[in-house]
């Protein structure tokens, strides 16, 4: 893989371009082929799965670069393929085909996330160096230091804030600009930030920031706007606690948009009949709002709220492009990072476990959300 | 009925497909160029270096070694990042090594040396060591009696850059104890009712170490060498008394609202000036004085200000307490290899060696502790004082106690517990903090 690319990287960049586009074709177009041909009867089909049990181990091995996930691979495509021929002989049943296709995917899953988790959560009870079991030090770490406890307490605000604020934004915007002219402009204007990613945010807003001292020429825009009315420059990224709220407002600038665009739909999924019933009982615009709308787009709201929370317990790049996490601004994502460069392996995977553990009660409720939309269905 | 289950095999099938390639696509090996792979380079004419050295200073380094890579065939590739610091221990850690790193701080080698990622220092090199530079400088590029790379260049720190001409007028002396420069603050303020001092601490990821430079002076001055290097090894924590003291001292200055911060605000305005910036206040007369290294000389060159003792700008040592002795502070950088295929030794052997040091003295603006350096080759009268203190043997040379410690406190709590303390933390507070970050494996 890596030779490939490298490879690639000698040629013209426009030459790059349909040579990554084909590769990625031409295995899609393998993948497809052998999901075709995987149930049929016959010699010629039992030769062609022999063979991709051979081939598709020996092409993981050359785009992963790891014997052993291609040797779990091989295992677990040999089985699979004998079970299936030996299936499709008789007639194959479809549940089975099912398992057989799926396992690839699990196994994938183990490797890629569940084992990294299992090994995480082992690293956070070790040492730095990884070669003594330390109990809970790492934990009792985190929560003495005034540090420490200020990076979860901060991650907390973020959560606290940036999907509440995002979420009713966009809603208020959305319902504002329902069934107005030029409703698509106002939509792309907001939307808009959603397409930059945050690092490129984060040196926008950095700018819109940055505070020069009094009597020079200021090239903040904030500052600027103060100084224009008489004021004094603010340091709007040194000066705990308010920072933290101006780096909240870059994630609320990026993810408005979202919010904005789900609930919009949603929005239009409101039958009107319900709402002319509201309108002939003589109910004025906010009850309504209140009493039809809102119930009425409760399940995208949810998601809407959710995903924004797990957005801002992840959030990273904001915090380390910004402030690097100083002036107490530091985050558990940033922390991590910062640990694991300083090699305490334990204090970072602490962190994390940290992390999935303030994750995991939004999941379940989304996950038990989902399954009760389901029931009313 | 067979397509109905056909599609409802397809449409996971495709998913899986999906997040295979996806996964494909993540984990392609490093993203290296050449030689990267855990540093196991091989012998293709190319030696990748990665340091922090940048902008002016990165051109005139490549223009250094040219001559020597046309004669001996080896193309050396620079690559220079201002967040060295955080990312070569994650490219280390990730298998994604240069062959050569140019560490600021031998303490964030060591971390590296400790952990197996570095090759040991071949005997050519070792022996170039033992011939041009002193024990102490051999002893920084040393982790557990193993030598693992050779001093570059190095920098005198603690200098107080002034206004010769300004004094004259003025009639105010250079001092040469640290209570008459505190007694010098003092004059200024009230003969000028503006701020003395300059400072800036601003410097992106590694904001806050200008600050470690006062605090190591003092210390060094206040409580001495002995101390100082228990304090280094951590025998002597952050929240000793000799090390609060030396905070306090520091705090008298830079903490003091009449004394800071010329030219650019409050005392808090510190942390968001860049460490470069006071070189234009200290050119244009709005600042009198400003603790800075050796290096500083290029910064107030490129801010249009001549720096020589009957100039515009030049600098003193900070004094002693007593006015005895003569113990500076000063940084460097240790070349560190990740590979050690014949290219890579055949760089790190002409890096530390005295051919080298001259051809980079003689472009300006930096020095070396290499003793086959010769002094009248650099370019200012500031960087030859600077030669000279470092090739004194009466000098009591100390290195940056910030680059010594483990990266977690000297590139880390340390910088950090600066930029909190000028906000206006107390000390105490800001110490444990410094301290807590100590490795957590010594």
């Amino acid at each position: 893989m890596s030779t490939f690319l490298l490879w690639l990287s000698t040629l013209p960049a426009l030459a790059q371009v349909p040579i990554i586009i084909a590769a990625f074709v031409a295995l899609v177009g393998v993948l497809i082929f052998f999901i075709e041909i995987a149930p049929r009867r016959g010699r010629v089909y039992t030769i062609l799965r022999l063979a991709a049990c051979v081939l598709i181990p020996l092409l993981i091995l050359a785009a992963l670069e790891s014997y052993t996930i291609a040797i779990i691979a091989a295992g677990v495509l040999g089985v699979l393929f004998f079970w299936l021929d030996y299936r499709s002989s008789e007639g194959a049943g479809y549940l089975f085909q099912l398992v057989g296709f799926l396992a690839p995917a699990i196994v994938l899953l183990i490797i890629g996330l569940v084992v990294p988790t299992i090994q995480t959560t082992i690293q956070a009870f070790l040492n730095a160096r990884g070669d003594t079991f330390v109990g809970l030090d790492n934990f009792v770490w985190i929560f003495t230091q005034p540090q420490a406890v200020r990076t979860v307490l901060n991650t907390i605000v973020w959560v606290l804030i940036a999907p509440v604020v995002s979420t009713i934004a966009g809603l208020a915007y959305a319902v504002f600009i329902d069934k107005s002219r030029g409703e698509k402009y106002f939509k792309i204007l907001v939307f808009m930030p959603m397409a930059i990613s945050f690092v490129g945010a984060s040196i926008i807003w950095r700018f819109v920031y940055t505070a020069r001292p009094a009597g020079e020429q200021q090239i903040g825009l904030l500052n600027q706007i103060i100084v224009l009315f008489g004021g004094q420059p603010v340091t709007f990224l040194a000066v705990d606690p308010w920072n933290t709220i101006a780096l909240i407002v870059v994630l609320i600038w990026v993810q408005t948009g979202f919010a904005m665009v789900v609930l919009s739909a949603a929005i239009k999924g409101v039958p009107a009949e319900q709402m002319e019933a509201a309108e002939l009982d003589g109910t004025n615009a906010w009850q309504r709002f209140i009493n039809v709308t809102v119930p009425g787009i409760r399940s995208s709201l949810v998601v809407v709220l959710t995903t924004i929370s797990i957005a801002s317990l992840k959030v990273f790049d904001i915090v380390r492009t910004m402030t690097a996490g100083a002036n107490n601004t530091s985050v558990i994502a940033n922390e991590m990072y910062t640990q694991f460069k300083n090699f305490e392996q334990g204090r970072s995977a602490a962190f994390a476990v940290v992390l999935f553990l303030l994750v995991l009660p939004i999941v379940v409720y989304n996950a038990r959300q989902i399954k009760k939309q389901r029931e009313i269905r | 009925m067979r397509i109905t289950s056909r599609g409802r095999v397809l449409a996971p099938i495709a998913a899986i497909g999906v997040m295979g390639l996806a996964l494909t696509a993540c984990s392609g090996g490093p993203g290296g160029g050449p030689g990267s792979g855990g540093g196991a380079g091989e012998a293709d004419g190319k030696v990748t270096v990665y340091g922090t050295i940048a902008d002016t200073e990165a051109e005139l380094l490549e223009e250094s070694w040219k001559t020597w890579e046309e004669e001996n065939d080896i193309d050396i590739v620079y690559e220079s990042s201002k967040e060295f610091e955080t990312q070569i221990s994650v490219r280390a850690q990730g298998g994604n090594a240069p062959d050569i790193a140019i560490f600021p701080q031998p303490g964030l080698m060591g971390d590296l040396a400790t952990r197996g990622y570095l090759k040991e220092a071949p005997e050519s090199v070792v022996s170039n060591i033992d011939e041009y530079w002193s024990t102490d400088w051999k002893a920084y590029g040393t982790v557990d009696d193993v030598v693992y790379g050779a001093p570059l260049m190095a920098s005198v720190k603690g200098f107080v850059w002034y206004s010769p001409s300004q004094f004259e007028e003025n009639g105010w002396e250079v001092p040469t104890t640290y209570q008459e420069l505190l007694d010098l603050t003092a004059t200024i303020q009230q003969s000028t009712g503006e701020a003395p001092w300059c400072a800036g601490f601003g410097s992106d990821a590694a904001t806050g170490w200008p600050g470690t430079d006062w605090v190591e002076d003092l210390v060094l001055r206040q409580a001495g060498a002995d101390v100082y290097d228990q304090w280094v090894a951590n025998e002597i924590p952050f929240t000793d008394p000799q090390i609060k003291e030396a905070f306090e001292a520091v705090g008298e200055i830079l903490k003091n609202p009449d004394y800071v911060n010329a030219g650019f605000g409050d005392v808090a305005s510190i942390n968001t000036t860049p460490f470069g910036d006071p070189a234009g206040a200290l050119a244009d007369g709005t600042c009198a004085l400003h603790h800075q290294a050796s290096f500083f000389d290029g910064f107030i060159t490129d801010a249009g200000a001549t720096v020589a003792e009957d100039g515009d700008i030049w600098a003193f040592v900070t004094p002693s307490i007593d006015g005895s002795g003569n113990a500076v502070t000063g940084g460097g950088e240790i070349v560190g290899a990740f590979s050690d295929d014949e290219e890579t030794v055949k760089v790190q052997e002409y890096l530390s060696s005295p051919e080298w040091a001259n051809s980079r003295v003689k472009l300006g603006g930096v020095i070396s502790a290499n003793t086959g350096l010769d002094p009248a080759n650099a370019s200012s009268g500031i960087l030859t004082q600077a030669i000279e203190i470092l090739q004194d043997p009466e000098t009591t040379f100390r290195f940056d106690a910030s680059d010594l410690m483990p990266s977690a406190v000297g590139a880390g709590t340390f910088w950090k517990g600066m930029i909190d303390w000028i906000n206006g933390t107390d000390t105490d507070t800001v110490l444990e903090q410094i301290e807590a970050g100590w490795p957590s494996d010594g």
